[in-house]
């Protein structure tokens, strides 16, 4: 059968005592624990950080015979003109004339996103003041405007600003010249 | 006194359990773990609180970064399906053997008459920078469009199913390529899709 031959390289033959080694059996596992657990990091650092999120953006049909538009009252829209620079312009009811704004602000928590929270509570109080049923229904509905100046970050944070606020009627819509011009004369177009 | 007795412990730990966990760990991780494949187009995505995941299958995903736009469907057989018809209709003919090698492209940005001279490149060579220069999607020569509708027909066709659409647009993106982006998928009555973002982890 296979045996293995250690040691005794044909020094003493016949008779001699073959000492074997009293070595010891437990062999040191420390640097192959430190390499596997080097290796687990490295794949739950790989694995969490390659699954990509992602947001749902649902656009209108265009294909659809269009109906008749559905009339929103002026104070119930907010619309926020995305400018350069990571500054948006927003305005409450029509540009030509607006029941407040428009105002320059940034993106965030210090910047557009009380002012969407506290439009959104108007909003809903004066439905509730007014008996609406379904106050979902007759929500703020705001309208982004994206110009050419501003990039697909100023885009998705806009879209993420709607999530976190919890607005559930938003619109993108082309940029008209008049807005281009409030973006110009703010110095952010 | 008395005499205090030391007692003579070995310092040494114990490591095999701890080994036999070690590795049992790390096989479960390198089992489920996907591996990450270097793309064509390198993407940095925007950051977005919103955590839905995307879809592993039936997705082709739209990489928008410096006006350049790749694209790339995922499963094998609706790749092939996709090149040969796209083949067809731009008059180019592929071999069996470029189909083959084209199924293993994750994600390509060339002209369709250019596609033959990209699969017969090296794979290292291919994700090298300025190699593809995106595909063609202006209102004169749009294969983007067609690239979109013929994946979407043939995932139809083979497993009787929309496919989802992905845009990975770089956080740097002009807005107007993505409009036009979204407006060829909006024209085919695609209204519904994801968009890439990384997570947010700074305070917004």
């Amino acid at each position: 059968m296979a045996e293995l031959n250690t040691g005794d390289g044909g020094g003493k033959k016949g008779g001699g005592k073959v000492r074997s080694k009293k070595s010891n059996p437990g062999v040191d596992l420390t640097a192959m624990v430190d390499l596997a657990f080097l290796l687990i990091t490295f794949f739950i650092l790989t694995t969490t950080l390659s699954k990509p999120q992602s947001m749902n953006l649902a656009l209108p049909d265009e294909n659809k015979p269009e109906e008749t538009p559905p009339e929103t009252p002026a104070w119930r829209t907010l619309t926020i003109v995305l400018g350069s620079n990571d500054k948006v312009i927003w305005y409450q009811g029509g540009l030509d004339n607006p029941i407040d704004g428009p105002v320059v602000a940034t993106y965030g928590k210090k910047g557009i996103r009380d002012l969407i929270i506290n439009k959104k509570k108007y909003v809903d109080d004066r439905n509730k003041a007014a008996g609406e049923p379904d106050l979902e229904k007759v929500g703020i509905t705001v309208i982004l405007k994206p110009s050419e100046k501003s990039n697909y970050k100023n885009f998705v944070d806009i879209l993420d600003e709607m999530a976190i606020t919890g607005v559930k009627k938003y619109a993108t819509v082309d940029i008209t010249p008049e807005d281009i011009k409030s973006l110009e004369t703010n110095s952010i177009y | 006194m008395a005499k205090l007795k030391m007692s003579k412990k070995s310092t040494k730990v114990d490591m095999t359990a701890m080994c036999d966990m070690a590795f049992l760990l790390l096989s479960f991780f390198i089992m489920t773990a996907t591996a990450k494949v270097p793309e064509a187009l390198p993407v940095e995505t925007p950051a977005s609180t919103v955590q839905t995941k995307l879809p592993e299958e039936n997705l082709g995903t739209l990489s928008i970064a410096n006006s350049k736009v790749f694209y790339g469907v995922t499963g094998r057989e609706v790749r092939v399906e996709t090149l040969k018809r796209m083949g067809e209709k731009y008059g180019v003919a592929f071999t069996d053997d470029e189909q083959k090698k084209f199924s293993l492209i994750d994600g390509f940005g060339v002209d369709i008459r250019q596609m033959k001279q990209l699969i017969a490149m090296k794979n290292e060579d291919r994700m090298k920078e300025n190699v593809q220069p995106g595909i063609p999607y202006d209102s004169i020569n749009n294969q983007l469009t067609d690239w979109i509708q013929i994946s979407r027909n043939v995932t139809k066709d083979l497993d009787q199913k929309d496919l989802d659409i992905a845009i990975k647009g770089d956080a740097k993106e002009e807005y107007p390529t993505v409009k036009k982006v979204l407006d060829i998928l909006q024209k085919q009555s695609k209204n519904n899709f994801f968009l890439v973002t990384g997570l947010r982890s700074e305070d917004f």
